[in-house]
C-alpha cells in the first residue's frame, strides 16, 4: 500500500523549522551543558584518584552508619558497601578506564541532575492538578516507549555530536520515573494528614512544603534512583552520538569486536551502577 | 432548657450541603419539600446535610450522632468549611463563617477552632512534640514559644517523656492524646472532634473518654463530639443531635433522647444503649403513691389502704411528707389480731431510700437480697418522693424491647392477684 499519511515528513519539516528559527535556544544549552560537564569532568580528574575514592566510601559509609558510625554496630553496617566501593574503583582504576569512569559518572550526575529539576516540579504539578496529568501523561509513555535511538537524530541535529545531546537523550529516557514517582508519592499522602493540614489553617505552599514533600520523600528518593539508573543504562547508546565515557569504549568493542575492551569497560558500567544505586537508597532509607 | 441563659458559641441555621453538579436545583426542590429520592433521580445530587439548625452553647461538649452516611462528619466539617456549605450559616461568636473570606478563615482555623481527627492525622516524619506544634508552626509563632505551649499540652494529656519519640512508635490511644494535645496546644474556643475514638480499642476508648471527661473539666473548651456510638454519646454529651440521612432527628440531652424518642428511628437506637446507666429514679418511680400517715393511720386503715392499691407493701410518712420505712401486710395483720392502736412495731425502718439522680445502675445492688420497693427521697428534707418498684429496676436492667417489658409487666400483675 501506498503511504497515505507522511507523519515523519511533517515531523521532520517541524524539527527544522525548530532548529532554524530558535538556533539561539540550541547554542545557549549546548554551551550551557557542555561547560558544565567539562568543569566537573577538569575538577575531578584534577582530584587524585585515591581521594574520591575515600571521600564516596566514607560517604556511604556514613550514610549506612549513621551517628553510629565509631561504634562496632555502625561498623558492621557502613563496612560493606565502604569496602566494595574500594574495591571496585581500585579495579577500574587498574584496568586503566578511570578517567572514562569519571567522564561517565559526570555525565550521569548532570543528566540526572537537570531531569530532576524538571521531573520533580512537573511530578508535583500533576499531582496537584488532574488538567496537567492528563496532558503530561501521554507525554511521559511517549518518551518511555519511544526507541532511545529516534531521538538521537533531532538530538544531533540540534547539538551536533558531543556530550550534550548524549545528555539530553539521557534525559528523555530517564525523567518520566522523576516525574512518576513524585506524583505517586504526592497522591499516596493520607487524606486525613492533608485535611488536618488545612483544619488548622495552612495555606496551598505550607501543605505543600510542610505536609506533601516531606512524606512523599521516600517515594521521590526511589524516584531519583530509578533516573540515575536509567542514565547509566543510556551510557552505551549516548556514545553513539559522541558523548565520552565507558559507553564509548563498549562501542569501541563493538565495533572491533574485542571481546576483552566490551567486557572490561561493560563491568565499570555494573560496578559504577552498584555503587551510585547502593549510596542512593541509603540515603532514601536515612530518610524514612 | 433550663440554660437557655448560656451563651451561644456556635449557631447553626438552615445549613445545607449538597454533592453532585447540579447544585442550585437541587437547592430548589429541597427547599420546595421533594424527598431524598427525587431530588437523586432528578438531578443526580446527594443531599449530604440538609436544613440542620442547632446551638452549641460555650463550655459544653456538643455530641452528633449517627451511623456511617448519616452526614455527621460532613456537617462537622462544614463548621470549619473544610467543606463549603450550599446553603445556610454557620456563626461562631456572631461571626458568619459561611461569608468569610479566605484570609479571614485561615485566621479562624488557625485561632478558634481546632479539630482531633478518627486516624489522628498525624505526620510520620515529625517528633511528637514537632506533632504538637504543628498548629503553632503553622500559624508562625517562634520556636521557642510554640515548643513550650507544646509541652504543656503534652502534659495536659499526660504525654511528657514521650517529646522526642514518633507516631508510629505510639500506640493508637497515645497518638490519639498527641492529636488532642495538638488541638489543645493552638489554646482555641471550639474543639472539634470527629469520631476522634471510634478507632481504639474498648478499653482505651473508655479510658480516652474519662481523660477527655476530666481535660474538659479544666479547660472548659466548647466540644464538638462527632460518634455513631450511643453510648459513648451519652457518656461525652451535655446534649446528643441524632442525625439521619442528613436530617437532624432530635436534639436534647441523654435523658430526654433515652425517654422521649423523637422518632421510630431513635427509639430504635436507643434500644439499644445500655439503659442502666442513663435511666434515673425519678423517671421509673410512681409519683403519688399511697402512703400510710404515721401520725393519722392506724393499722386498720393502712390494711384498707393496702386493699385498695392492691399491694402488699407501703410506705410511711410523717406529717411533714417525710420517709419513715415501710409496712408490709403481714405485720399489719398480726398488730389487728392484738388490736394494736399504732403502727409503730410494723415499720420497717432499715430499707434504702435513693434520691431522683439515682441510676438503675446505682439501684440495682440495693434491692438484691430486700423485698422492699425504693423509697425516692428529698435529698435535704428527706421527702418522700416517689416509689420505684423492684420490677421496673430489674426491666430496665435486663433491657427488655417495649413488647417483652409489658408481657413481663402482665405476668407480674397476674403473680400478684394471686398472692393476694
Amino acid at each position: 500500500m501506498d503511504k497515505v499519511i507522511d507523519l515523519g515528513k511533517h515531523i521532520e519539516q517541524g524539527i527544522n523549522a525548530l532548529e532554524s528559527n530558535f538556533s539561539f535556544l540550541w547554542s545557549a544549552i549546548d554551551e550551557g551543558i557542555s561547560w558544565t560537564v567539562d568543569t566537573m569532568n577538569d575538577g575531578l580528574l584534577a582530584t587524585p584518584f585515591w581521594i574520591i575514592i575515600l571521600l564516596v566510601a566514607a560517604f556511604a559509609y556514613y550514610l549506612n552508619a549513621g551517628t553510629k558510625s565509631f561504634t562496632r554496630a555502625g561498623f558492621k553496617k557502613g563496612v560493606g558497601i565502604a569496602g566494595f566501593i574500594i574495591f571496585g574503583f581500585l579495579l577500574i582504576y587498574l584496568m586503566g578506564y578511570w578517567k572514562e569512569t569519571i567522564q561517565t559518572t559526570t555525565l550521569v550526575l548532570v543528566a540526572t541532575l537537570i531531569a530532576l529539576l524538571l521531573g520533580i516540579p512537573i511530578g508535583i504539578w500533576t499531582a496537584r492538578s488532574k488538567w496537567a496529568d492528563t496532558l503530561i501523561r501521554p507525554l511521559l509513555d511517549f518518551m518511555q516507549t519511544m526507541p532511545a535511538f529516534v531521538y538521537l537524530i533531532p538530538a544531533i541535529f540540534f547539538f551536533s555530536v558531543g556530550n550534550t545531546p548524549g545528555v539530553i537523550a539521557t534525559i528523555i529516557f530517564s525523567l518520566p520515573p522523576a516525574v512518576r514517582l513524585t506524583k505517586l508519592g504526592i497522591q499516596n499522602v493520607p487524606g486525613e494528614v492533608i485535611e488536618a493540614g488545612y483544619a488548622f489553617g495552612a495555606t496551598e505552599k505550607q501543605i505543600l512544603y510542610k505536609i506533601q514533600l516531606p512524606l512523599a520523600m521516600p517515594s521521590i528518593l526511589a524516584g531519583v534512583n530509578q533516573v540515575i539508573l536509567l542514565s547509566l543504562s543510556m551510557v552505551v547508546i549516548a556514545s553513539m552520538v559522541g558523548a565520552r565515557g565507558l559507553g564509548s569504549i563498549v562501542y569501541r568493542g563493538i565495533q572491533q569486536n574485542n571481546v576483552a575492551l566490551g567486557f572490561e569497560s561493560g563491568l565499570g558500567i555494573v560496578i559504577l551502577a552498584i555503587i551510585l544505586d547502593r549510596i542512593t537508597q541509603s540515603i532514601g532509607r536515612k530518610n524514612k | 432548657m433550663a440554660e437557655t441563659n448560656r451563651n451561644v458559641k456556635i449557631a447553626v441555621k438552615d445549613l445545607t450541603l449538597i454533592f453532585g453538579k447540579n447544585k442550585a436545583q437541587a437547592l430548589d426542590m429541597l427547599n420546595k419539600g421533594h424527598s431524598k429520592t427525587e431530588i437523586l433521580e432528578k438531578t443526580k445530587c446527594t443531599i449530604g446535610v440538609s436544613k440542620a439548625n442547632f446551638e452549641v452553647y460555650e463550655g459544653e461538649i456538643f455530641v452528633v450522632m449517627g451511623l456511617s452516611g448519616s452526614g455527621k462528619s460532613t456537617l462537622i466539617r462544614c463548621l470549619n468549611r473544610l467543606r463549603k456549605p450550599t446553603d445556610g450559616q454557620v456563626w461562631l461568636n456572631g461571626q458568619d463563617i459561611t461569608k468569610e473570606t479566605n484570609n479571614e478563615l485561615l485566621e479562624t482555623r488557625r485561632t478558634e477552632m481546632s479539630m482531633v481527627f478518627q486516624n489522628f492525622g498525624l505526620l510520620p516524619h515529625r517528633s511528637i512534640i514537632e506533632n504538637a506544634a504543628f498548629g503553632l508552626e503553622i500559624r508562625g509563632e517562634d520556636k521557642e514559644s510554640r515548643l513550650a505551649k507544646a509541652q504543656k499540652a503534652l502534659e495536659t494529656v499526660g504525654l511528657q517523656g514521650y517529646e522526642n519519640q514518633y507516631p508510629s512508635e505510639l500506640s493508637g490511644g497515645m497518638q490519639q492524646r498527641v492529636g488532642l494535645a495538638r488541638a489543645l496546644a493552638n489554646d482555641p474556643e471550639v474543639l472539634l472532634m470527629d469520631e476522634a475514638f471510634s478507632a481504639l480499642d474498648p478499653l482505651i476508648k473508655s479510658d480516652m473518654q474519662d481523660e477527655l471527661l476530666a481535660i474538659q473539666e479544666k479547660v472548659q473548651k466548647t466540644i464538638v463530639f462527632i460518634t455513631h456510638d450511643l453510648d459513648e454519646a451519652i457518656k461525652l454529651g451535655d446534649r446528643i443531635v441524632i442525625m439521619k440521612d442528613g436530617v437532624i432527628e432530635q436534639i436534647g440531652n441523654a435523658e430526654e433522647i433515652m425517654t422521649h424518642p423523637a422518632s421510630e428511628y431513635v427509639e430504635a437506637f436507643v434500644e439499644k444503649v445500655d439503659r442502666k446507666t442513663i435511666i434515673t429514679a425519678e423517671s421509673l418511680m410512681f409519683k403519688k403513691p399511697t402512703v400510710v400517715q404515721y401520725e393519722k393511720d392506724g393499722p386498720e386503715v393502712a390494711l384498707r389502704k393496702m386493699r385498695s392499691a392492691s399491694l402488699d407493701v407501703l410506705p410511711v410518712v410523717d406529717k411533714h411528707k417525710k420517709f419513715l420505712g415501710f409496712v408490709w401486710l403481714n405485720d399489719l395483720i398480726e398488730l389487728t389480731k392484738n388490736k394494736t392502736q399504732k403502727i409503730d412495731e410494723a415499720i420497717k425502718t432499715e430499707v434504702h431510700s435513693v434520691q431522683k439522680e439515682f441510676t438503675v445502675e446505682d439501684m440495682l445492688p440495693l434491692i438484691s437480697g430486700m423485698r422492699s420497693p425504693l423509697a425516692v427521697v428529698d435529698e435535704k428534707d428527706g421527702r418522700l418522693e416517689g416509689i420505684v418498684s423492684q420490677t421496673s429496676i430489674i426491666i430496665e436492667a435486663t433491657k427488655y424491647d417495649k413488647k417483652e417489658i409489658k408481657d413481663l409487666q402482665e405476668q407480674a400483675k397476674e403473680l400478684f392477684k394471686w398472692t393476694k
